[in-house]
């Protein structure tokens, strides 16, 4: 692919992200009353990151056993309530592990 | 809080963001030079979008050759979660906040930057936010261009592991406040059974990635909602 090419897919990624972000944060400037509304928005966050995780993560490492390992490592590492750095580290270096033992 | 402890407090709240999308970018890194794509494209392409599943979506059209609208429309999809986090950001956002404020603050908006700035106590003050999108956003460029830089050098087996860095980071973030109210254990419950649904449910399994998060988020959010509404005072203390 030419470079010129290449900037413009680079540049139209960028912009659809940038306003996808942008107009919601710009266009409601007023506070929501609503509890419902809140509420939802409340629960955004944990119900995003849930379906990102699942099942995406054991497909992770390409291999399914070092991925669960990996799953299972960060989901006892948070529950501990480590720091998110130690939770990504741990779970990579199981896997790893599991890996080198396959 | 004055506004000098807000930026401190930013930094250092980045500072594990940071660490976690320089594994994740490095990652990213390694697999667009694998596909053919020029260091210094990938990482400009961090630089300007910042946003891990979008750019992955990318580089599979810019490989495959597909056009600009199937590009857009997938940066669409997948990215948005990210519209319904920004007016939960706007809805924290402190009174005293200028719409240019808003249009540079929303550059940073991530689902890490997002979970931890909402999870905060109190309203969130753009020196808040500006700062704890800083080392987060070095973090995600430096680890792109190092990613693509060391790929040849890195053995197929450290490449493998580190791609399960996200969702460590991800289960990080979800984990430990849903030790303290259950019912985010009963939403995350409810969004990773319907995601597994689109997944292995062959009717079902035809709808994007992108689509599935989104369809996710509604049916789980919304179920929140209805059965465990929030007291005013709940927010206060939501994720950390």
């Amino acid at each position: 692919m030419s470079v010129s090419k290449l900037l413009i897919y680079i540049i139209v990624t960028a912009v659809s992200t940038y306003l996808i972000r942008m107009v919601p944060l710009v266009a409601i400037q007023k506070k929501i009353e609503n509890q419902f509304f809140r509420s939802f928005l409340y629960y955004v966050p944990y119900a995003v990151l849930a379906a990102m995780v699942m099942p995406a993560v054991f497909y992770a490492t390409g291999n399914m056993t070092a991925s669960a390992v990996g799953f299972i490592t960060a989901v006892i590492f948070a529950y501990l309530e480590k720091n998110i750095v130690t939770v990504a580290c741990a779970s990579c270096i199981a896997a790893f592990a599991v890996l080198l033992l396959l | 809080m004055k506004a000098h402890d807000d930026f401190r407090q930013g930094l250092i709240d980045g500072i594990p963001i940071g660490l976690a999308y320089i594994a994740v970018s490095f990652a990213f890194g390694i697999s667009g030079v694998l596909q053919g794509i020029p260091v210094w494209a990938l990482t400009l392409i961090s630089a300007t979008c910042v946003t891990s599943a979008g750019q992955f979506a990318a580089i599979i059209s810019i490989t495959a050759g597909g056009s600009l609208v199937e590009l857009i429309l997938s940066q669409f999809i997948i990215n948005l979660r990210y519209s319904i986090m920004s007016i939960a950001i706007g809805q924290k956002l402190d009174e005293r906040a200028a719409i240019w404020n808003r249009l540079s603050m929303a550059f940073g908006v991530t689902d890490e930057i997002f979970a931890v700035s909402c999870g905060r106590p109190g309203d969130i003050t753009p020196k808040y936010f500006y700062a704890l999108m800083t080392i987060p956003w070095i973090s995600w460029t430096l680890g792109t261009f190092l990613g693509a830089t060391a790929s040849g050098l890195l053995p197929v087996i450290i490449r493998d592991a580190l791609g399960i860095a996200i969702y460590g980071m991800l289960i990080g973030i979800i984990i430990p406040p849903a030790k303290k109210d259950h019912h985010i254990v009963i939403v995350i419950g409810i969004s990773m059974a319907v995601s597994l649904l689109f997944r292995y449910v062959k009717a079902l399994s035809g709808v994007s990635n992108g689509f599935v998060i989104i369809i996710c988020t509604l049916i789980a959010a919304t179920l929140g909602a209805v059965f465990f509404p929030i007291e005013k005072e709940d927010e206060e203390y939501e994720c950390e």
